[in-house]
């Protein structure tokens, strides 16, 4: 990596973001390191996807500080943050697939357009196809998005955003508005995909349970599937932090037990559920 | 006290920000060349059919209304010359634009539109691609590389239009004096200011089109109102372009 023994994948110092004299994120400050994994809790509104957007320089923080990738994005040109992004994955709340492309050219397309990548096509329908096997999908490469379940349209946005092999992975609210079983699934491949690639991963919800799998599970190559980790074993909870925003101020950052040992009354609300 | 003059400043404002952005995007890559012939294929092949017709009827009826003004004069021999002036300087550019900008136009402002209120457009630039780049500019090379040519169809079919109603049906003429009246009335100015104006209004259609369609906000219902704003904001800008420019050359 260019940015030499430097781990920080992400930093936000006393970021705050305004829209329409509302504060959407109020001096929130935390760093994101290698290979680790933060959950972002948070009510409808307190700023969550304001955050990730943030992340990416989608939005600019009005003060502050952002510096992805050992690049401080918060006064860097549009165009120069192209490239940046192409190191990181992004999965929207509401997935935005392009609907007048097919699956198959939904994924490829971070391959196929993004300036810093040469693909050849033969190879590109080659990790189009893993990234869609990853998530168990590779049967549906012509259908449009509009004829998958919401759960398949997620999955597929999964594969687009880590067909990449990208350094960090941003989720907003991964399993909103699914199933149980369902997004059981996505949480297994959200983190089979951090446990294989290591990549450094950021979920926004409003579902703890999604957290405590999240900080609580690791994938097995053997198995094929999620298993507990054990809590001396080689990912325990530590590498997985919890962060509570409210109104745009980030109230608590801390690993489970402090969570759950948290009496701030708006804190504790997320563990009770 | 002047507030209420902000939000139209405001509009104006941004869209030279976007013609500027795409402009500087033009000579640097990538060129998304597929998305160019695409566009070409959707902007210049589809409206060809359309262009046809009104080419064809607005050739028909300017030979219609003129024969009655020529036969006072005793000049219907000079009705060739009357429609291909008329077509080549005024009517084909304008008619040709003003359908392209209703059917392309609106098509790039809704489908520019769903993709900025469904979180496409933020998706695109997350995954590393510039929309200006992988959107507009496209849109704009496309439009402005086809409506010329739609442009000269639509001339010549005009001509044609004048021709059957003037020779076979009206017998004002003779076939060879329309046609040769024709050729001989047309000179540079005409040609030059009949291509450069179609030229003019594609950028305007494209980058209006873009520009409201990527302003997009507030679900379906603002995909209709950009859209019809759209083409009312083209519209009026080419006539208006069109005033200047013909007024430019009248004087060359």
């Amino acid at each position: 990596m260019a940015e030499g023994s430097d781990n920080t994948v992400l930093r936000f110092e006393d970021v705050s973001v305004v829209f329409d004299d509302v504060l959407a994120l109020d001096k929130v400050s935390f760093v994101l390191e290698r290979g680790e994994s933060r959950v972002v809790l948070g009510t409808a509104g307190s700023g969550k996807t304001t955050l990730l957007k943030t992340a990416v320089g989608l939005i600019r923080p009005d003060s502050g500080r952002v510096e992805l990738l050992g690049h401080d994005i918060s006064k860097m040109e549009e165009r120069e943050l192209y490239e940046l992004r192409s190191r990181v994955g992004i999965l929207f709340q509401e997935v935005g697939l392009f609907d007048s492309l097919t699956v198959e050219e939904n994924v490829a397309y971070p391959l196929r357009n993004q300036q810093a990548r040469k693909a050849v096509d033969s190879d590109l329908r080659e990790q189009v196809v893993e990234a869609l096997r990853f998530v168990e999908l590779e049967h549906t490469l012509d259908k449009f998005p509009s004829e998958l379940s919401g759960g398949m349209r997620r999955r597929v946005g999964i594969a687009r955003a880590v067909v990449t092999a990208p350094d960090v992975v941003l989720y907003d609210s991964p399993t909103a508005g699914l199933d149980p079983i369902t997004a059981y699934t996505i949480m297994g491949l959200l983190i089979k995909e951090r446990d294989i690639r290591n990549a450094a991963t950021v979920m926004v919800t409003h579902r703890y349970q999604d957290g405590q799998l999240l900080a609580n599970f690791r994938y097995n190559p053997q198995a094929g599937e999620i298993e507990p980790a054990s809590r001396n074993g080689s990912r325990a909870d530590l590498r997985t932090k919890f962060m509570v925003l409210q109104e745009g101020r980030l109230v608590f950052e801390g690993v489970q037990e402090e969570l759950e040992a948290s009496t701030d009354p708006y804190v504790s609300k997320f563990v009770r559920r | 006290m002047l507030d209420f003059l902000k939000p139209p400043i405001q509009t104006f404002q941004d869209f030279f920000l976007l013609a500027g952005r795409t402009l500087r995007t033009l000579p640097r890559r990538p060129h998304y060349r597929d998305d160019i012939s695409l566009q070409m294929d959707m902007i210049g092949v589809g409206s060809v059919p359309i262009v046809l017709l009104v080419g064809f009827f607005s050739g028909a009826v300017m030979a219609l209304q003129m024969s009655r003004a020529l036969a006072q004069y005793g000049a219907t021999g000079q009705v060739g010359q009357i429609v291909a002036i008329t077509l080549v300087r005024e009517l084909g550019p304008v008619l040709t634009s003003l359908l392209v900008a209703g059917r392309v136009g609106s098509g790039i402002a809704s489908e520019l539109g769903s993709m900025k209120v469904t979180e496409q457009i933020d998706a695109m630039r997350a995954l590393g691609t510039d929309p200006v780049q992988k959107l507009v500019k496209p849109r704009l090379t496309a439009t402005a590389f086809t409506l010329p040519l739609l442009t000269i169809i639509a001339d010549f079919v005009g001509m044609v239009g004048g021709y059957l109603m003037a020779v076979p049906v009206l017998s004002l003429t003779t076939r060879a004096q329309y046609w040769n009246s024709a050729y001989r009335s047309l000179e540079y100015n005409d040609i030059t200011q009949g291509l450069l104006k179609p030229f003019l209004f594609a950028i305007i259609i494209a980058l209006v089109g873009c520009y409201y369609g990527l302003r997009t906000t507030g679900g379906t219902q603002g995909v209709g109102r950009a859209t019809t704003q759209a083409v009312v904001v083209a519209s009026i800008w080419i006539f208006v372009t069109n005033l200047m420019v013909t007024r430019i050359f009248v004087n060359l």
